[in-house]
């Protein structure tokens, strides 16, 4: 930057402090890790409601979107509840697996990785339900085992489902708050997201400037990954042709 | 190759209940929509599981309900050619047909590629995607595919069934070859008589769950029960002369002759042909100034009245019988009569080839 041109200076607002680039690296690690970390179970859980018949579906449905419908401080509740030091599952997992959530980055993601669970799912159910199964019929005959049959017929045919999936819940990461400052609190340079920097910046006097600043960061990388998912959605699309 | 096959099922209102046996070759399921041939064939390659049935190939089983044994499609070894191809949009033709290869055992020699390539007549399409292809196209590469996974036994369920009479006509040539040059035996699904005719060395007639009638497409086809709209006489000939200026073919049946309209037939192959009763006129002297090129004369065998105004009239030209379907009262005019000769005036357009 050239400090004392005039121009520059009336623009000087716009320069992000180390602290705001923290919570975006943050933000964009969390829900990165958020979104890559939760595909697994996404597609199995997908797999089970599109394909599935066993007793208990709809309730597996209903656990999956209740993040969609409870209010996000009651998911991020819930969460200390289970995953805190004392909760069931953390205790578990500090004794055993020396892993720690609550108040943690990994806390925050995991936060972010549920509420954007139900749209994960969803998109991908319903790319599973759209697949013609005459295709894997057919590969079946072929010699191909239904795993096999999986990852090159199926797999290859929900791609578009997958990666719209994923973006979704990539978005709803980046913005998610609610959950995440319940369950993980809001510490600066290990649970503080970008939403979490920009209320907290709303929160102090002549915190407007920097609130403004991460509002455009957050436009700008929602946009991106908006034309990402585009991007990607019309390389699929090139590629295979729906008879 | 022997197959054994046998099959109950209860689907809600329809029951299967049908077996044959195939010594190899083309094997064809005949009937109308509805009479199980599908079923059947889905049993076969494991797509359905019945309530109770067998089937064997060459002495192994891979499917006997009583010892619970039901080995699952991907290992059985079937290629399956479905009505309506069934190509995978996401790979290329050429990523389509060696898509089964991948999964066949090891052991067995590899199909050539390129001979079956070049036996259906796609080579030019290896780099498309299936979704460019015609409906003919998209069928060859299915059948194409179903080979190279190097399968003991080749099902065929209706391929032709959802193409125009012009695309049948495409792929019918390249399906005879195929019978002719590979050896892999076929069960092939039809409720088209000409396609039964001119493929098939075994029929097996199905109705209502049932197989009615089993024997060769002569015997078969012109049962008084396969009554269907076009029923007829199936005749093997061979090629004798073909005039090309006239795009037709002259074909030695037993002792007669007949005149084909078709351009692309080889001297010295073995033909069927296929005349329908329906395309078939009886006289008793010769006609003159007709356009018909075959009337051939022979005697009455059989006069077989259907109890409906008409008569189905079986005429013995030389070694070969020709069906005839008149009304009633034709034969009552003509004074129609047993061992009495006549001549039966076959509309060439008729002949399938």
């Amino acid at each position: 930057m050239h400090r004392g041109c005039g121009w520059d200076r009336r623009l000087d607002w716009l320069v992000l402090s180390d602290e705001e680039w923290t919570a975006i690296r943050l933000s964009l690690k969390v829900s990165s890790v958020a979104m890559i970390v939760s595909l697994p179970f996404g597609l199995l859980v997908a797999y089970l409601l599109a394909r599935g018949k066993f007793w208990g579906k709809s309730i597996l449905n209903g656990v999956v979107h209740l993040p969609l419908i409870l209010p996000p401080v009651v998911t991020g509740f819930l969460l200390l509840v289970l995953f805190g030091r004392r909760g069931v599952i953390g205790a578990f997992l500090n004794e055993y697996l020396g892993i720690v959530l609550s108040f943690r980055w990994t806390g925050a993601a995991l936060a972010c990785g549920v509420m954007g669970f139900p749209l994960m799912v969803r998109s991908i159910r319903l790319s599973i339900e759209a697949v013609d199964r005459k295709l894997e019929e057919a590969a079946g005959t072929l010699g191909a085992g239904p795993a096999w049959v999986f990852v090159t017929v199926t797999l290859p045919l929900i791609l578009p489902g997958v990666i719209a999936g994923m973006i979704l819940a990539f978005a709803k990461s980046m913005g998610e708050f609610g959950a995440t400052i319940t369950f993980v609190s809001n510490i600066p340079g290990e649970t503080q997201t970008l939403s979490s920097a920009i209320y907290t910046f709303t929160q102090v006097p002549g915190g407007d400037a920097g609130a403004m600043r991460l509002t455009l960061v957050a436009i700008v990388i929602s946009f991106a990954a908006l034309l990402a998912s585009e991007f990607m959605a019309y390389l699929v699309g090139r590629r295979v042709d729906i008879e | 190759m022997t197959l054994i096959v046998e099959a109950q099922q209860t689907l809600g209102e329809f029951v299967l209940d049908a077996s044959f046996t195939s010594e190899g070759g083309v094997t064809a399921l005949f009937g109308r929509s509805g009479s199980g041939k599908t079923s059947l064939v889905r049993v076969i390659a494991g797509l359905s599981k019945p309530d109770r049935g067998r089937l064997m190939v060459d002495g192994e089983v891979l499917l006997d309900t009583e010892n619970r044994v039901f080995v699952p499609k991907h290992r059985r070894r079937f290629g399956y050619v479905f009505q309506e191809g069934r190509l995978f949009p996401h790979l290329s033709v050429r990523q389509n047909l060696g898509y089964g290869r991948w999964f066949a055992p090891k052991t067995t020699p590899p199909e050539n590629f390129d001979h079956i390539v070049e036996l259906l007549g796609i080579g030019a399409l290896l780099d498309r995607r299936p979704g460019k292809l015609s409906g003919g196209e998209k069928q060859r590469v299915a059948i194409g595919r179903a080979l190279l996974s190097a399968p003991r036994l080749l099902l065929m369920d209706e391929p032709l069934a959802a193409l125009d009479d012009h695309r049948k006509a495409e792929i019918l040539p390249y399906l005879e070859r195929l019978r002719d040059e590979t050896s892999t035996p076929i069960v092939y699904v039809s409720h088209s008589v000409s396609e039964v005719a001119r493929l098939a060395d075994k029929v097996v007639i199905m109705k209502d769950g049932r197989v009615e009638a089993v024997g060769t497409p002569s015997e078969v086809l012109s049962l008084p029960s396969a009554d269907r709209r076009d029923a007829g006489a199936v005749l093997t000939g061979v090629v004798e002369a073909i005039d090309i200026p006239h795009r037709l073919a002259t074909i030695r049946l037993a002792q007669a002759q007949i005149v084909v309209p078709n351009a692309h037939a080889e001297e010295g192959r073995s033909v069927r042909v296929h005349i329908p009763e329906r395309d078939v006129m009886v006289a008793t002297q010769r006609p003159e100034g007709l356009s018909a090129l075959n009337i051939l004369d022979g005697i009455i065998a059989a006069i077989e009245p259907d109890g409906d105004g008409m008569a189905r009239i079986r005429i013995r030209c030389g070694g070969d019988i020709v069906l005839a379907r008149i009304t009633a009262f034709s034969v009552e005019r003509l004074d129609l009569k047993l061992e009495k000769p006549v001549f039966a005036v076959i509309k060439t357009v008729a002949l399938e080839r």
